[in-house]
């Protein structure tokens, strides 16, 4: 089984887009979203829901006032500042990490588990797919990250593949996304930002020693950056597989919840066939049939 | 006046639009927190004048005092620490550094040493600043807070934030005193404006929305915005010399008199309290 994380740096390149027209087009495969704190992909991938449970994903400092003396040691030693006036703990400052019940001389606090969000398991016709909705400003969305690829262990069947939708950006959300990645592609757009992003997100994957490739979505919006995209590529020895033209029928097909496959764009969806095909002819899979493409 | 830009969705145009808010009002200051993948001054262009390096503490062990009694790993609650084979692991990456080893520790063997985890950069004015994670490194919020700490009080400042709704999110907006949610009239966006709003909301900031990339479609959106009462502060068409434009980092309010206008209105109405 190899997992395959489609990310980008830069937000809106079409990471959602290239992923659910595979979610059609490739077999015997297992979904993941692995953005929890702006999921899209279970708009397009609908199912059966298999798994929900709530995930708590930090803790948080209680202090019992009934056994505080308010000697205001915990105060001097939360070094976030989440310990206000009244000895009461503010829940969004809180890091949860216990340093001011080390310190109580009174043993009043405790940690309590914080819900963070909610994962989710759906059994659907493109293949099991895991997904999660972190909770409204919530923290730890690396580890719930961790958690919804995780949840996926459970209903293997021995699928060839795991696709998995990243987030926008390099921190935590992305390291957690990436990590036990047999490849990533990144999906970029030709413009100022996209290449600035992106090669901020190929460094962090070669950080991380997972296989890189590129793909360039819109190309035609600008080949002068596209060629120095595929320059940077060249240079950086991360193969470009492909290319997707601007196309404004897919924004249409996305309003009535349509990816290219359904909308039949077949200039787009043939082009993300080859960098499918590309993809696992690198990944050099056991089944030489170009990826189990449908 | 505090403004911050925010959008759920990623890559709806945040940037274009608080980019385009500093350049239309002029004299204001521009802070890019989205920090893992800054954009603002591919736009911008400022000179950079000061870049300081944003570090944390992080713990050391003199091995010659530590008993390898594993009471630092035992307490970590970031999974920061372990003690494998007599010897203490340090993953400084994971460390949230808030002390609680060096607490623990019975034989006070664990002292604290800096460690940058990204910069912030500014102009010689700090009318532009923005931060920059380093590669490799998961936590942002540290350079956010250093961003904050530079804020000016005497110049409107505008804040580009990351996308998504997370703790980074939360820690950019707050103290503002008005957000702009910016969405793209699909069902992605739709999506994700639902969970910003529900943030701002939670908050208790003022907003209103913009809808970029706007083209027939629209009505979705346009309806829960009304039935939300939500004000549209604006809508930018979807278009292909727009899209080109930005590839190429121009700006609509660089490139036409007509967004100059609208954006600086835009600000006037934000302002003067008629966009809430």
């Amino acid at each position: 089984m190899k997992q395959v994380v489609f990310i980008s740096g830069k937000g809106g390149t079409g990471k959602s887009t290239v992923v659910a027209s595979l979610s059609r087009m490739v077999l015997d495969k297992m979904l993941v979203d692995c953005d929890v704190d702006a999921p899209n992909l279970h708009l397009l991938v609908e199912g059966e829901r298999l798994l929900e449970t709530d995930y708590f994903g930090v803790r948080q400092a209680m202090i019992d006032p009934l056994l505080c003396s308010q000697c205001g040691l915990c105060r001097q030693t939360c070094r976030f500042g989440a310990i206000g006036e009244d000895f009461a703990v503010e829940p969004m400052v809180c890091e949860g990490c216990g340093a001011c019940l080390l310190v109580c001389p009174q043993e009043a606090i405790s940690l309590r588990q914080v819900k963070t969000g909610q994962t989710y398991v759906d059994s659907t016709e493109l293949g099991t797919f895991s997904h999660a909705l972190l909770d409204i400003g919530a923290e730890g969305s690396g580890k719930l990250v961790t958690e919804v690829k995780k949840n996926l262990e459970e209903y293997k069947k021995d699928e060839a593949w795991v696709l998995v939708d990243g987030s926008p950006g390099i921190g935590c959300v992305v390291i957690a996304s990436i990590t036990g990645a047999d490849a990533v592609v990144a999906v970029c757009e030709p413009t100022l930002s996209g290449k600035s992003d992106l090669a901020r997100l190929l460094q962090v994957a070669a950080h991380f020693g997972i296989p890189a490739f590129v793909c360039v979505n819109k190309y035609d919006l600008n080949s002068g950056i596209t060629k120095e995209i595929e320059d940077y590529c060249l240079k950086t020895d991360v193969p470009v597989i492909g290319r997707l033209q601007y196309e404004p029928g897919i924004v249409k097909a996305l309003q009535s919840f349509q990816t290219p496959v359904e909308a039949g764009l077949t200039h787009i969806t043939d082009e993300i066939g080859r960098i499918w095909s590309a993809l696992a002819l690198a990944l050099d899979t056991e089944k030489k049939d170009e990826g189990g493409i449908a | 006046m505090r403004i911050a830009v925010l959008s759920g969705k990623g890559g709806t145009g945040k940037t274009t639009v608080s980019a385009g808010l500093a350049a239309a009002i002029g004299k204001c200051q521009y802070i890019d927190c989205d920090v893992e993948e800054p954009n603002g001054a591919l736009f911008l262009h400022p000179q950079i004048a000061s870049v300081s390096p944003v570090e944390v503490t992080v713990p050391v062990v003199d091995a010659s005092k530590c008993n390898s009694c594993g009471r630092c790993a035992g307490v970590c609650q970031f999974h920061a620490i372990s003690v494998v084979k007599r010897k203490v692991l340090m993953f400084h990456e994971l460390c949230h550094h808030c002390g609680a080893c060096s607490i623990a520790c019975p034989q006070n063997a664990i002292s604290e040493t800096n460690r940058e985890i990204g910069v912030v950069e500014s102009d010689e004015a700090a009318l532009f600043i923005q931060g920059r994670l380093h590669i490799g490194e998961p936590i942002t919020i540290p350079i956010i807070q250093e961003l904050k700490l530079r804020m000016r009080d005497d110049v409107p400042a505008i804040l580009d934030c990351s996308p998504g709704a997370s703790c980074t999110v939360v820690q950019t907006i707050t103290g503002c005193d008005y957000c702009i949610l910016v969405t793209e009239p699909t069902p992605f966006g739709l999506h994700d404006l639902k969970i910003a709003v529900a943030l701002v909301r939670r908050m208790d900031i003022p907003f209103g929305v913009v809808i970029n990339k706007a083209m027939d479609g629209n009505e979705r959106m346009q309806q829960y915005c009304y039935d939300q009462e939500i004000t549209v502060l604006m809508e930018i068409p979807f278009s292909r010399k727009i899209a080109k434009n930005y590839s190429r980092g121009i700006l609509p309010v660089q490139d036409c008199r007509e967004w100059q206008d609208r954006f600086v209105s835009l600000y006037k109405a934000i302002e003067g309290g008629a966009a809430s």
